[in-house]
């Protein structure tokens, strides 16, 4: 039952991105399907946790996904660069597609190189800053010894954390705050050059000053990269998302625009979860 | 403030006062009590070290009058002429103890590595099960397995095929018969690997699956995962497994003194019997006659904890050179 009048909170939602960034271009326009994803199942042993997802991941945007806790949202994530085989017993059903050749071909170390990730709580290496960023390059074999401190420098610079870091590159990563070594984290991802960024509640450990940073900073990266991110700040999505699916218990409820979706969410649980009635 | 109206009373009134504060006190004393009873436990390890240390300086007078710090230096051991030196029981034991590590800790961290990381977690436990077997036997049983079994493999598979390749080296000079440093340090090794491996496990095992997963996310394959993120983050762990191993090889006394051959002497050799301070006190304790014999075997013993104690130091001093390294860079 979709409303015909969408209720206040639906409206400040769909306002946030605009007093946010002054409501640039919409990037709700057709792009190129960075995954397509038919039929997905998902399991923890025996446990069904995702139900016949079929959705399209548009490139070169910013997909949210939110839901409530222990939906499935970041289940869903982790397939995408297939790190849940890191857990025992879990299988997936279905297809799904990394632009146009089968994700399950990929061998998973070259997966990963193009599929980046950030994690919930920063994890940076008990290394120092350049060396962090420095970790995928080398293991990657991606650039020659001289040119090494240069991709540095551009991936912290790309990380907008350069003129936070740049007298420091040698001390220890975990000298920095909780929302420098985050974006840190990101810079690690960017350096290996990744086609996608995966982005799992990368803000949910961060304070609003750090979080707004790594907002600006998504926002500009997705003219290089595909955002996928796992939030449960419904502002947060509604401020950057150019896509958004909803998630509820293993299903997908809906995907769509977000300005679409914040505005006329056409079903129900939807509107109910985004307006706050549950969840 | 308005707000005092609307908050409960404040138990400011007499009647309740005694009674809250009744309360509060038996609170504190419950604080109070357990803060003493931890604190006597703490207390006891300390007391042992200094009785310990204080019955072996005053037990070992005559002999520290005796010799002075000649003790140390001199390699005279001659009990018939109560003549009394140390050095070759602190060579022998230094140099098994590191021998021990040198063999023990590339086999050690390696089979760590493998159980925490590499192999199937099934596999995994039963062989940490078995691990942690080898750790409770007896020493008494290794001595016998290393007269038994390893002394002849040494002599007639091992050794020669070393004197044939490493023959020209000074340590791998001389005729071998079987007991001898090596062998001893070759015991040892077989002693100290599951405590290296068990422990290195654990540690191994702690590190938070978040830094595993940032470094697959970066398209590592599993040994970059292993070697590079992993490793790194449990090293000072694993470096504490080889000091606790490392104790227990310098203060390792019966199978030691089964293979040993209980030689005082110093040579460069590591095929030439020799002998551990651990090993002389049980030795010749018993058989001790004469007031400077007995003081001079428990002025070995001191000079045992000072070493155990120097070296440790020593490797904490590294530690901590580490990690200093570490943050700095």
């Amino acid at each position: 039952m979709a409303t015909s009048t969408p209720p206040i909170e639906l409206r400040r939602l769909a306002r946030a991105r605009t007093a946010r960034f002054g409501d640039p271009e919409p990037l709700d326009t057709p792009s190129q399907p960075q995954f397509t994803v038919e039929d997905m199942n998902f399991f923890y042993g025996d446990f069904h946790a995702l139900h016949n997802l079929n959705l399209t991941l548009p490139s070169l945007r910013v997909t949210g996904l939110i839901g409530p806790s222990g939906c499935g949202k970041s289940t869903f994530l982790r397939t995408l660069n297939r790190m849940y085989e890191t857990v025992a017993r879990t299988r997936v059903t279905g297809k799904i597609l990394f632009g146009e050749a089968n994700l399950f071909d990929y061998a998973p170390t070259l997966l990963r190189r193009r599929v980046g990730m950030v994690f919930q709580k920063p994890s940076p290496f008990p290394k120092s800053i350049f060396d962090n960023i420095a970790y995928g390059l080398r293991v990657n074999h991606l650039c020659s010894r001289s040119e090494l401190h240069d991709k540095v420098v551009h991936c912290l610079q790309r990380a907008a954390l350069w003129n936070e870091v740049k007298d420091k590159l040698n001390q220890s990563a975990f000298s920095l705050s909780g929302g420098q070594q985050q974006r840190l984290c990101i810079a690690r991802a960017l350096a290996v050059d990744p086609d996608v960024l995966l982005l799992d509640e990368p803000c949910s450990a961060l304070d609003p000053i750090a979080t707004s940073k790594i907002e600006d900073l998504i926002f500009d990266l997705r003219r290089s990269c595909t955002i996928i991110m796992v939030t449960h700040n419904m502002l947060q999505a509604a401020r950057i998302s150019d896509y958004v699916g909803f998630f509820l218990q293993g299903k997908l409820i809906e995907f769509d625009a977000a300005r679409k979706m914040f505005q006329f969410p056409s079903n129900k649980l939807t509107e109910d979860y985004i307006t706050g009635r549950f969840g | 403030m308005a707000s005092t109206a609307t908050t409960p009373p404040a138990p400011s009134s007499a009647q309740d006062a005694p009674e809250k504060l009744s309360l509060l006190e038996k609170f504190k004393k419950g604080d109070e009590a357990a803060f003493l009873i931890t604190f006597a436990s703490a207390l006891t390890i300390i007391l042992i070290t200094c009785l310990l240390v204080q019955r072996l300086w005053a037990d070992s007078a005559l002999s520290r009058h005796a010799f002075g710090w000649h003790f140390l230096a001199s390699s005279d051991w001659d009990p018939v002429n109560d003549q009394y030196g140390a050095l070759p029981f602190i060579y022998g034991t230094v140099l098994t103890a590191f021998l021990a590590l040198i063999i023990a800790v590339p086999v050690g961290m390696g089979a760590a590595i493998f159980l925490a990381e590499l192999a199937p977690r099934k596999l995994s436990n039963v062989l940490t099960f078995m691990i942690e077997l080898l750790a409770a036997v007896p020493s008494v049983i290794y001595g016998l397995l290393g007269i038994f079994v390893l002394l002849p493999i040494l002599r007639d598979r091992i050794v020669p095929v070393l004197q044939g390749v490493f023959g020209f080296l000074p340590i791998f000079k001389g005729a071998f018969y079987g007991v001898s440093y090596f062998s001893a340090a070759c015991v040892l090794a077989i002693m100290i690997v599951p405590f290296i491996v068990s422990i290195s496990r654990e540690v191994l095992l702690a590190v938070p699956q978040s830094q595993r997963e940032a470094m697959m996310a970066l398209g590592a394959t599993k040994w970059d995962v292993t070697w590079k993120s992993v490793v790194p983050y449990a090293q000072r762990g694993m470096a504490g497994s080889i000091f606790l191993a490392l104790a227990r090889a310098l203060g390792e006394t019966m199978a030691v003194t089964m293979v040993i051959g209980n030689v005082p002497s110093i040579t460069a050799s590591l095929l030439s019997p020799g002998y551990t301070i651990a090993a002389v006190i049980a030795n010749e304790f018993t058989e001790a006659t004469g007031d400077l014999y007995v003081n001079a075997l428990i002025e070995l013993a001191l000079v045992l904890f000072a070493v155990t104690m120097i070296i440790n130091a020593l490797a904490r001093l590294l530690m901590l050179g580490m990690k200093s390294q570490e943050t700095a860079h």
